[in-house]
């Protein structure tokens, strides 16, 4: 009893160790390839190959001033961050990274909980991030931030539909909504192959679910100076950009996890194709912050509601079509 | 609203396609220029840092004219001009400069004193890694600036001007 505690806790602890040590090295990643993409070389100073990079941004931002801005709800004003960056977290509760496995006479498995419903935690826990923007920008009492957290968080639900219509058609096609079951549900062809509509619709609202390029106009210095984010600075400053990017690695294990068919793959040990196709969906998303230009507030919105939420609507109505048709997979 | 969808089908292949160029980008070699250890050259006549220069027999060129001084826009430059003692001349004309200070900080390296010279003697050479801790080693004075053999600021020593 006590020892699967002990099990249970351990594994929270490596998956949460996991993450942010993931995280601190995508921004490396990130400023690397984009630097690649524009033809220069990112940092490589600090560490060999800038390994140590992270660290010295880390330590940067923990001296920085612990400052509130005058006329600022202090309460929420602190508790806003914790609750980005927790939501962000929070959804790596439930992603397998792999099949079980078998340590000292133990089935150890490779995920935190296997909740029968964890597609729809997975969506819930994005949406309290929500509160985290909202109540950033509002508790600054700073204009540019109250409309920044506005515009933000209208971008994030609004995207949220096509995100849980994509995801939906997955759900039809694996007959489950537990994460594990998807992915066995792939044994024989990814996902992107049978709901390829899908796929595009949730990558496009993966984006959109971020904050990222194209759809980054909240956080675009030249238009409202951070956004949300402006009147913070130092530690707080760090929870945020720590949410955004968890999220996009998040995004990418679960665009793995739905659509590339999870930690299957021939004879390399599951959990390292698990890493390699979060770390190829991550390097597109960096790809496509070099190359689109961003996309007009109402451009961002016309998308989501009047294209996108329609096509959705479609793939759901096709697919429950075709499983009728075709009796149950 | 008005295209059709395959307008708009072109156009977001067209995005697509676009991943396809910059993701090229990413395996041609960055033009960036490993500064210390690699450095830029510099064209012919770049303006670095400035040079008393000598005549190839090791006299000065310097005649204390002090038309650099009247040119400079920033006023940078202070001359303090001598006679030049008859049996043992610094340069070829009457007078020599005794004291010459150029300020770093007030330069701002436009080459007017080495237009204004008329014995060629004050050049700007290539160097310009001129950084200091105080102000007051940012004024360089003559043992600083001048050559310390005919040549060494990179300008022919025959030359006349």
């Amino acid at each position: 009893m006590l020892v699967t505690l002990l099990i249970d806790v351990v594994r929270s602890l490596v998956f949460l160790v996991g993450v942010l040590t993931g995280f601190a090295y995508v921004t490396l990643l990130e400023r690397r390839l984009l630097a690649r993409f524009q033809l220069r070389i990112g940092p490589d100073r600090v560490g060999p190959l800038g390994l140590l990079q992270p660290l010295a941004d880390g330590i940067k931002l923990i001296f920085k001033e612990n400052f509130m801005p005058a006329g600022a709800d202090p309460i929420v004003y602190q508790t806003a961050p914790l609750i980005s960056a927790v939501a962000a977290l929070f959804v790596y509760a439930v992603i397998p990274l792999a099949p079980p496995i078998h340590l000292f006479g133990r089935e150890i498995p490779l995920y935190v909980a296997d909740v029968n419903v964890a597609i729809l935690l997975v969506l819930g826990a994005s949406s309290v991030g929500v509160y985290g923007i909202i109540l950033g920008g509002w508790s600054s009492n700073n204009k540019y931030a109250i409309l920044g957290g506005l515009r933000s968080s209208a971008q994030v639900i609004s995207y949220e539909l096509t995100l849980g219509l994509a995801v939906l058609g997955v759900v039809l096609v694996a007959n489950s909504l537990r994460l594990t079951d998807i992915v066995r549900a792939q044994s024989h062809v990814w996902f992107i192959v049978q709901q390829p509509l899908a796929f595009v619709l949730f990558m496009i609202a993966a984006f959109a679910e971020t904050n990222r390029a194209p759809f980054d106009l909240p956080e675009s210095e030249q238009e409202l100076i951070a956004g949300f984010q402006t009147e913070y600075g130092g530690f707080k400053f760090a929870m945020f950009y720590l949410a955004e990017y968890i999220g996009i690695i998040t995004m990418g294990a679960l665009v793995t996890t739905l659509f590339l068919g999870g930690w299957q793959g021939p004879w390399l040990p599951p959990i390292v194709w698990f890493l390699i196709k979060v770390f190829a969906v991550v390097c597109f998303f960096i790809l496509v912050r070099a190359t689109l230009p961003r996309l007009r507030y109402d451009q961002l919105m016309h998308l989501g509601w009047k294209v996108l939420i329609p096509l959705g609507i479609v793939n759901l109505a096709a697919t429950a079509a075709l499983i009728v048709w075709r009796g149950a997979p | 609203m008005v295209e059709t969808v395959s307008e708009r089908l072109r156009q977001a292949w067209k995005m697509v396609s676009g991943l396809g160029v910059i993701g090229q980008k990413m395996f041609r070699r960055p033009v960036t220029t490993r500064y210390p250890e690699e450095k830029t050259r510099v064209q012919e006549r770049f303006k670095g840092r400035h040079f008393l220069t000598l005549f190839a027999d090791g006299m000065e060129r310097c005649v204390g004219c002090e038309l650099c001084v009247i040119v400079c826009p920033s006023q940078s430059i202070y001359v303090k001009a001598a006679e030049n003692d008859p049996l043992e001349p610094h340069s070829k004309g009457e007078r020599y400069a005794e004291d010459f200070q150029i300020n770093m900080l007030r330069c701002i390296f436009c080459g007017f004193c080495e237009e204004a010279c008329p014995t060629g003697a004050i050049v700007l050479g290539h160097e310009y890694e001129l950084s200091g801790y105080t102000r007051g080693e940012l004024i360089y004075t003559k043992d600083r600036l001048q050559e310390k053999y005919p040549g060494e600021s990179g300008r022919d020593p025959h030359r006349e001007v």
